[in-house]
């Protein structure tokens, strides 16, 4: 596997937006992350990140994104320092990001960072002299998020390329599909989006997609829209990220997954999910084949060891 | 009938014309004038030219920087800056955008990391020169209103 590893040097580099890599780029990784299969499942170990520590600034609450990147590193044979909750910091004392990160980057030797706030981590990958990995900034990028999700779809529907991938939810604040979306539109996907005519894709990443020669569709209608869909990509409706309280509750279980709904899908059809869901997956789609959200999750381990080795340059 | 002119000429200084009609004091605001210069400064608005109306000012006994005055260019993309030597036109620049901008305008989006209490200042990059498109780098929002965001 090491003559593999040397084709493309990752070392150093941050990972902020998904934006910042190319088609190459990301193929390379999700070859990389397929290789790092067996050592997330535990089935071989090897500590090639041995001595080195990853720290873990969580500003916002996570439960996937956190312990598959603690999971990663753990299973390189890494170590991880850090916070779940920025209430026991110094931010809570006023401390600046740039000062927390200052104090991480003479810690550790990576940086993951999630925080509320739009650029938090381009802030971050300016103050750190290690790489800084990117786990959410607000409504900004969640790359390796996107990551995951095209790890997934290209595992599960064999390629990406011309598969008809339906976007459904909060398609204005959800950060992860804006990112998914240029990312698809990369390797050619037919794309759908639909939402509440509040919370349609902005207009930016439509265009986006056109530059890159995909024409998305825009609908409503999830019921004509699941029809021809290879995947159905759901979204939650993302209380947090509303402005406007009585926005949130006029469009909050606007879409339904449900077993009645899928009669009509093709019987290939997959389901996928970022998680966490609330209401709109019904827990009885869990238990058919098209239900891959936890799948999805757990390649969030591979992808992000992957990640970790790449930027450390682990000899993996 | 001789033409009569709005703002007499001047021996020596810097003209920018041109300027999008309604923003000279907007593009005073970005060159730092008239704190620390104790130099006259004229200013015509909605001027008729052929190209429609726009704004002038001149500044006396003190020659503009090129470079500085092309960050004018984010809300008078069209200006032109003269250096005026006795009387005459002795250099002539047309502003351009630079590929980035910094500490000049605030981000549109409030959730911005660069609007939070950071030692950072704003920087953007310009991704159409001609009529001005700029992003955050931070966020990566781009400002419907350029001049709005003019800190």
């Amino acid at each position: 596997m090491s003559s593999f590893l040397i084709k493309m040097d990752f070392k150093g580099r941050d990972i902020i937006s998904i934006r910042d890599f190319s088609k190459k780029e990301i193929d390379f990784i999700l070859d990389y992350a397929n290789k790092m299969l067996i050592y997330a499942k535990g089935e071989k170990f090897e500590p090639v990140l041995r001595g080195k520590v990853l720290s873990s600034l969580f500003f916002e609450p996570s439960t996937r994104t956190r312990l598959s990147f603690e999971t990663a590193m753990n299973r390189l044979g890494g170590r991880v320092i850090g916070f779940a909750d920025p209430s026991g910091t110094s931010q809570k004392k006023g401390e600046s990001l740039a000062d927390t990160i200052r104090m991480a980057d003479s810690y550790s030797d990576v940086i993951v960072i999630r925080h509320h706030q739009e650029g938090a981590a381009r802030l971050a990958a300016e103050f750190a002299d290690v790489p800084v990995i990117n786990a959410g900034d607000g409504a900004g990028h969640h790359p390796t998020q996107c990551l995951l999700d095209l790890f997934t779809i290209r595992a599960e529907k064999k390629g990406i390329k011309n598969k008809n991938i339906v976007l459904v939810g909060d398609l204005k604040y959800g950060r992860t599909v804006h990112s998914l979306a240029h990312a698809l539109a990369l390797y050619g996907a037919q794309l759908t989006f639909v939402s509440p005519a509040t919370l349609k894709m902005p207009t930016e990443v439509i265009n986006d997609c056109k530059e890159l020669g995909v024409e998305p569709l825009q609908t409503s209608s999830l019921d004509k829209a699941v029809k021809e869909a290879d995947v159905l990509y759901v979204t939650r409706i993302q209380k947090e990220r509303f402005p406007d309280p009585e926005e949130y509750n006029r469009v909050v279980g606007s879409y339904k997954i449900n077993i009645e709904l899928l009669k009509e899908a093709k019987k290939d059809i997959k389901i996928m999910h970022p998680l966490p869901r609330v209401t709109e997956i019904d827990p009885e789609v869990d238990k058919t084949p098209h239900a891959i959200y936890f799948k999805q999750a757990f390649n969030g381990v591979p992808v992000r060891m992957a990640l970790l080795n790449l930027v450390l340059g682990g000899k993996l | 009938m001789k033409k009569e002119l709005k703002i007499p000429l001047i021996k020596d200084g810097s003209v920018i014309d041109h300027i999008t009609a309604g923003n000279a004091v907007k593009v005073l605001h970005i060159l730092g004038i008239p704190k620390g210069t104790s130099a006259v400064v004229s200013v015509a608005m909605n001027v008729n030219s052929k190209m429609g109306k726009k704004d002038i000012v001149k500044v006396e006994n003190r020659e503009l920087d090129p470079q500085e005055v092309d960050k004018i260019a984010l809300i008078a993309p069209k200006a032109t800056i003269n250096i005026i030597r006795d009387y005459k036109v002795a250099k002539k620049h047309k502003v351009e955008l630079p590929d980035e901008v910094i500490g000049l305008l605030s981000c549109s989006n409030p959730t911005c990391i660069s609007n939070a209490r950071e030692p950072v200042k704003s920087r953007f990059k310009v991704v159409c020169k001609d009529p001005p498109k700029i992003k955050c780098y931070y966020c990566e929002r781009e400002p419907e209103d350029i001049a709005d965001r003019i800190i």
